[in-house]
């Protein structure tokens, strides 16, 4: 059965769908209530954020879109020092899509809304008409997350000299499998779409000084660590000896002339701690869900005098340095 | 972790302090893999490095794009290219803007998958995009063997192949002085280091065939620096590349191409420097002769940058209104183009 | 101008050769170049140009030994 303009009506349509598709996956005494607004308890220090997903195919090696779209949002509140309760999850379907992917999408968000502890507490959905290409979905999330007071505010704006950059886990692992499933290079690169709740809640709760984090998303580590440098007017210093990449990932990317360093992820973070942690905060990323791969990749140095506009140095296996500047364009495949 | 005898290596070229050494790094790749891997930092400032004009995306000509973005608006048609390609500008408009406007561009990741889509949609014609040099320039071929095979009536190339002696020698003529030459190392696995070797002899300058990684390219640069200005050829990538290179694909190349004059952007003209497909299969070329026109945008320097007259920053529109978001000249287009390497390593 | 990766053929079906690079399988045409399973070869926009000699590809000693007229 396919999505059809009725769905989006508002009637009877409407409602079915909402029942048999988004209900069934996403129940909960709030969202049961089927109010205009979901009226949550909470109070203090409000994260709040929201992310639009939109990818092709919907459903990938590693993962789908629903996991995609809570993912996203959880970890965007974790990167502030957030936990993450609620979200929410606006739909825009396209006509002609077909509903047991659609289902199979709803199920997928709300396993993935479980693990990473957060309910969906709103929703809407509407059906647009078909753009001429494979039928697809939109997905909204909007997420809150609630701000522990009594810890050290985190954010990229507060890196401080000295201290040390740490990375969760494998590089570019989402972008390959998106891309490889795109231009029909088979593998068994799986997307590596995962909440980091385990990693950031352990880190926290052993009162490990974290200064700043940031999923590794578009852009990638590159873009990461250029935006740090930025915030935080210092200049960073990382070692590409250090630098966690599987091997099909780096041959994919040798194949298509693609840098690592720019390649996307979906379950990965960079977190800056003091110097004196590291070792520490190491060991409590690589035992906690998604860190197996983490490593401590370089440092910040906050005297910027020897380095006119370039921020982001890297130290080459080869033994030179290179700068590691802000990625431009789309990040195309070259051959020629 | 590089070896005791690499390290070496490289401490001597940190330490060179003889006369300047102009070295000419011809192709894209290797322009890429020498910034990649940090190289300018390892050097003495006696030592500089060029990049040449071996980036096929950085000397096609305005009248090549304009050429293939018509061929991509017409509602029968459907063009293929490599990634790079897409951003660069025609007289009005890159293939991506055209792209934007609802004209049929596909990236793809080999030209051989022209041939799969043309069989299976006979209502369009697929062109591709035949850019590229001597190493690519067989993959074209397999291409029209593969159609002609199939008796495939709805597929065409839209060629601009360059080819290296006749660069090379121009470069010379023409350029800011080098002193020697890194060759191209997967043209050379194709045309064989033979032809380096006789370039050589009548430039009387050294070449050195490398490989792409970070130790064959400090070796290269080494031993440049030792033969400057002399004549001489070395191979350093001798685990493809032989002094008579893939004869099967050189001859599958002249089954279908010959020589012709070719045009390079910024750089005009020159007799000789590449290939078109033979009169006898036309019906597989969409037009590729006399487009010539190559509408440069003012102040535009990548002329003198592909030949090594001027660094990247000595443009005046460097950094300035010519950067990788906001490209003028296709040096900075491409990830291969000098002027992006450049920028974003911030080479000087 | 000429990206091309070392992988290792895996199979081959007349002019198609299946290639391996690391855990990325590509089709790619093997007209150009007599290859058998098991070669190591270079491939470039789809297509093998040449096969590629692994005990060269390993021995920085032998491009020392080709550079050693040139060292003091």
């Amino acid at each position: 059965m396919k999505i059809t303009m009725a769905h989006g009506s508002g009637g009877e349509s409407t409602s079915a769908l909402i029942k048999d598709v988004f209900s069934k996956c996403f129940k909960n005494e709030i969202l049961d209530k089927l109010e205009d607004s979901a009226v949550v308890t909470g109070s203090g220090k409000i994260a709040v954020t929201t992310d639009s997903f939109v990818v092709t195919p919907l459903i990938f090696p590693g993962g789908d879109i629903g996991r995609l779209a809570v993912c996203g949002t959880v970890n965007d509140l974790l990167m502030s020092g957030a936990t993450p309760k609620y979200i929410t999850c606006g739909a825009v379907l396209e006509e002609g899509l077909d509903i047991d992917l659609l289902d199979k999408v709803i199920a997928s968000m709300a396993q993935t809304a479980e693990e990473a502890g957060v309910i969906i507490v709103s929703g809407d959905t509407k059906v647009i008409e078909n753009r001429g290409a494979e039928p697809g979905l939109i997905i909204n999330t909007s997420g809150i997350g609630f701000i522990d007071e009594s810890k050290e505010p985190v954010g990229p704006f507060n890196l401080k000299d000295g201290d040390k950059l740490l990375v969760t886990g494998n590089l570019g692992d989402h972008h390959a499998a998106i891309l490889g499933c795109r231009m029909g290079i088979e593998n068994d690169i799986k997307s590596d779409c995962a909440p980091l709740g385990d990693i950031v809640g352990n880190l926290l709760a052993d009162n490990i000084r974290v200064h700043a984090m940031r999923d590794v998303t578009r852009g990638g580590l590159g873009t990461v660590l250029n935006e740090f440098a930025s915030a935080s007017e210092c200049n960073i210093e990382i070692d590409e000896e250090s630098l966690p990449v599987d091997p099909s990932v780096k041959e994919f990317c040798g194949l298509l002339g693609l840098d690592p360093i720019y390649m996307g992820n979906e379950g990965k973070a960079l977190i800056v701690v003091h110097k004196d942690d590291a070792q520490k905060a190491l060991t409590i990323v690589k035992n906690a869900k998604y860190g197996a791969n983490a490593q401590i990749i370089g440092q910040v140095i906050k005297d910027r005098s020897k380095n006119d506009d370039n921020y982001v140095i890297l130290n080459t296996k080869l033994g030179g340095k290179r700068v590691v500047g802000l990625m431009y364009g789309e990040g195309l495949p070259r051959i020629c | 972790m590089i070896g005791d005898d690499i390290k070496a290596i490289a401490e001597q070229l940190k330490n060179y302090d003889g006369d300047e050494v102009r070295i000419m790094e011809v192709c894209g790749t290797h322009t890429a893999a020498i910034s990649e891997n940090g190289i300018p930092s390892m050097l003495s400032p006696k030592i500089k490095l060029i990049s040449g004009p071996g980036c096929p995306v950085c000397v096609t000509v305005t009248a090549v794009i304009d050429k293939l973005v018509e061929l991509s608006m017409r509602d029968d048609t459907i063009v293929l290219t490599f990634g790079d390609l897409i951003r660069v500008k025609g007289t009005n408009k890159s293939l991506a803007d055209a792209k934007a406007d609802r004209a049929h561009v596909k990236m793809v990741y080999s030209p051989m998958e022209t041939v799969k889509m043309a069989e299976n949609d006979p209502s369009h014609t697929y062109v591709f995009a035949a850019i590229g040099f001597e190493t690519t320039a067989p993959v074209y071929a397999m291409v029209l063997e593969e159609a002609i095979a199939k008796g495939l009536d709805n597929l065409k190339l839209l060629t601009s192949i360059k080819t290296m002696p006749q660069v090379i020698r121009w470069v010379v003529k023409n350029g800011g002085g080098i002193d020697g030459f890194i060759a191209p190392g997967h043209v050379a696995t194709i045309t064989g280091s033979d032809i380096f070797k006789e370039l050589s002899e009548e430039l009387e300058l050294p070449f050195v065939v490398s490989g792409f990684e970070g130790a064959q390219l400090l070796l290269t640069i080494y031993a440049l620096t030792c033969m400057k200005g002399k004549k001489g050829i070395k191979n350093l990538y001798k685990s493809v590349v032989t002094p008579e290179g893939n004869v099967k694909a050189k001859e599958l190349l002249n089954k279908y191409f010959e020589s012709s004059d070719a045009s390079w952007r910024g750089m005009g003209k020159i007799k000789g420097s590449g290939l078109v497909l033979k009169k006898e299969f036309e019906k597989y070329d969409a037009g590729s002769r006399d487009l010539d026109e190559d509408n440069m945008p003012a102040g535009c320097c990548c002329a003198s940058v592909l030949v090594g007259k001027i660094k990247p920053s000595d443009c005046p529109m460097y950094g300035k209104n010519c950067t990788p978001d906001n490209a003028h000249g296709a040096c900075m287009v491409s990830t291969e183009g000098s002027c992006y390497n450049y920028f974003v390593s911030g080479r000087k | 101008m000429c990206v091309a990766i070392p992988g290792t053929v895996i199979a081959l079906d007349g002019t198609k050769a299946t290639v391996d690079f690391s855990g990325n399988k590509v089709t790619a045409e093997a007209g150009l170049v007599d290859v058998a399973v098991g070669d190591k070869v270079l491939v470039h926009a789809g297509c093998i140009i040449q096969t590629m000699d692994e005990k060269l590809a390993k021995e920085t000693m032998d491009l020392f030994k080709e550079i050693e007229d040139l060292m003091v």
